[in-house]
């Protein structure tokens, strides 16, 4: 599982360095989980259907205008002095990416 | 699968009008068999916007319901003949079920983004909690027809969150507002002109309780160490600080949950309640309001529910210590049981005295019943990512 992660971070990181903002896409079966991890787990805040509860909405027209960058360093570190807690105890750079760039674009069910 | 029920249920009934007398006919031919809701009580499963309708004394399902809407984060509460149940949904969703009939008799879509709801003393009015459009709602219990509501509005245009509504005596309802910082207290004598006083109480309450008796009403508070109280017999009075600065200043760990509260936290003369950002119950006494102790539990707490005769608290954690379940007994202030009930526990429910509690383990689809006693299984119950699980028995509780 660790040494997964960090594969799949320094695979992330290389892919990063050569291509720019291409990042590694989390294997299949990852991704299954990262889906129902956002839905359920970041769902207990945002809502399962990301309308927004104690959080702010994580619909594409709420995050249409927001860096990913800055998306992405809010679910890696958190936002202190908020409710949003940092996950990067349980999601990789690279995971994070790529569960923006989803939610960027309407997030699979 | 509507069909099948109910075609299951025309034979149920037909068997119980050949076996018995004891039927009540209905208007329009139907008949019911005569029986209590006391051992009754639902179960959300929230993925599907369905409910599973239960039975605590046969340890059974005996119905299920769709199309309640978006059902995560629901919860429910109960007519005070403990036969209809209201079923608040998180997309505005209020649902009134028959839990006899097993059937929807009124829906409403009430507002965008609701998190829970109450009923007040008398029975005659729901209220619903909103976070969008933030403030709460009133309703008749009967009809569903809004009769009034009162907007956050804690400054000119800003509108907060509603938390932690609870019904309190006199048909008032005490609430707290996530954003304003406040604990609010409309009284809904007058259903239609509710009247409201307002109480600063710290910063981001997160969720609040009244006390069993009702007299004491509580929010914990996110953004600051220590809890809110204000005593509704003297309300003039004004908050009071409990649990001041309990991390001692220390950095909170992160809270992957919001806990949850509600007036089950009081058990043997103390309250039993979630810290923040801290692996640890905190106790307080009852009567003083001063801290007593804390009991070094799994993880962050999410629900800390005392057993009917306050013997045990039982407490489930935030991800990612979620698959555990701990025991507390009030005796002794330990822990003496430490449970894996299933992946991803989400509710605690106590039968009405207490023999057995029924957890919902979403990621395994199932309800699992404990012995509370021998702390053995005994038995379980499938149902689709269920949630909340809520009897009848709260009915005639304050708070609930
Ligand atoms: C305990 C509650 C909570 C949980 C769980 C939670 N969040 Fe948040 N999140 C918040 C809050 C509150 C904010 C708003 C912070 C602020 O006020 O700036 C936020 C903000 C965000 C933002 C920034 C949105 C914006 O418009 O700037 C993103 C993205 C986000 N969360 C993603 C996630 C993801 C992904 C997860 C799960 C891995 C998650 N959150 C879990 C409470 C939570």
């Amino acid at each position: 599982m660790l040494i997964r992660r960090i594969a799949a971070g320094a695979l992330g990181l290389l892919l990063l360095a050569g291509a720019g903002l291409a990042v590694a896409e989390p294997t299949p079966a990852r991704q299954k989980e990262l889906v129902h991890m956002v839905r359920q787990d970041c769902g207990s805040c945002h809502g399962m259907t990301l309308q927004g509860g104690l959080g702010p909405a994580l619909l594409p027209a709420a995050l249409a205008d927001k860096p990913a960058e800055g998306l992405v360093a809010t679910i890696i570190g958190g936002r202190p002095g908020t409710a949003m807690p940092p996950w990067h105890r349980f999601l990789a750079e690279d995971e994070a990416q790529w569960i923006v760039a989803r939610l960027m674009e309407g997030f699979p069910k | 699968m509507r069909t099948v029920l109910y075609l299951l249920g025309l034979i149920a009934t037909a068997i119980l009008l050949a076996a018995c007398g004891s039927v009540a006919v209905r208007e329009g031919g139907s008949a019911v068999p005569l029986r209590g809701t006391g051992d009754l009580g639902l179960v959300i499963e929230r993925a599907s916007g369905h409910v599973t309708l239960v039975n605590t004394s046969s340890r059974e399902a005996y119905a299920r319901i769709g199309g309640l809407g978006d059902l995560s984060h629901a919860s429910v509460v109960y007519s005070r003949d403990a036969r209809y149940a209201y079923v608040f949904g998180r997309d505005g969703g209020l649902t009134k079920l028959d839990l006899l009939e097993a059937r929807i008799v009124n829906r409403v879509m009430q507002s965008g983004n609701a998190i829970g709801g109450s009923i007040s003393q008398d029975g005659r009015i729901v209220v619903a909690q909103n976070y969008t459009p933030g403030g709460i709602k009133a309703f008749d219990a009967d009809t569903l027809e809004l009769l009034s509501e009162v907007p956050a509005e804690y400054a000119p245009g800003q509108f907060s969150k509603v938390v932690g509504l609870a019904d309190v005596p006199g048909n008032k309802f005490a609430y707290a507002l996530f954003d304003g910082g406040e604990i609010w207290v409309s009284d809904f004598s007058d259903p239609k002109r509710p009247v409201t006083a307002r109480y600063p109480a710290g910063r981001q309450p997160y969720d609040g309780l009244v006390t069993p008796n009702g007299r004491h009403y509580l929010a914990g508070l996110f953004g600051e160490d220590g809890v809110a109280l204000l005593d509704l017999w003297q309300p003039e009075k004004g908050v009071q600080r409990i649990l001041d600065k309990y991390g001692k200043g220390e950095e909170k760990l992160p809270v992957f949950k919001m806990p949850h509260l509600r007036g089950w936290s009081v058990a043997a003369g103390r309250a039993w309640l979630p810290a923040i950002g801290r692996h640890e119950v905190l106790v307080a006494d009852a009567s003083t309001w001063m801290e007593t102790a804390r009991v070094a539990v799994k993880g962050q707490p999410v629900f800390v529910m005392a057993s009917p005769d306050g013997r045990q608290i039982w407490v489930n954690f935030a991800f990612p210590d979620n698959g555990w379940v701990q025991v507390i007994d009030t005796l002794s202030g330990q822990v003496v049981q430490t449970l894996q009930p299933g992946k991803a526990v989400l509710h605690m429910e106590f039968t009405p005295r207490g023999e057995a509690v029924w957890i919902s383990a979403r990621d395994d689809n199932r309800i699992v019943i404990y012995d509370t006693r021998s702390f053995l299984r005994i038995g379980s119950l499938a149902a689709e990512a269920p949630s909340g699980i809520f009897f009848t028995s709260r009915a005639a509780r304050i708070g609930f």
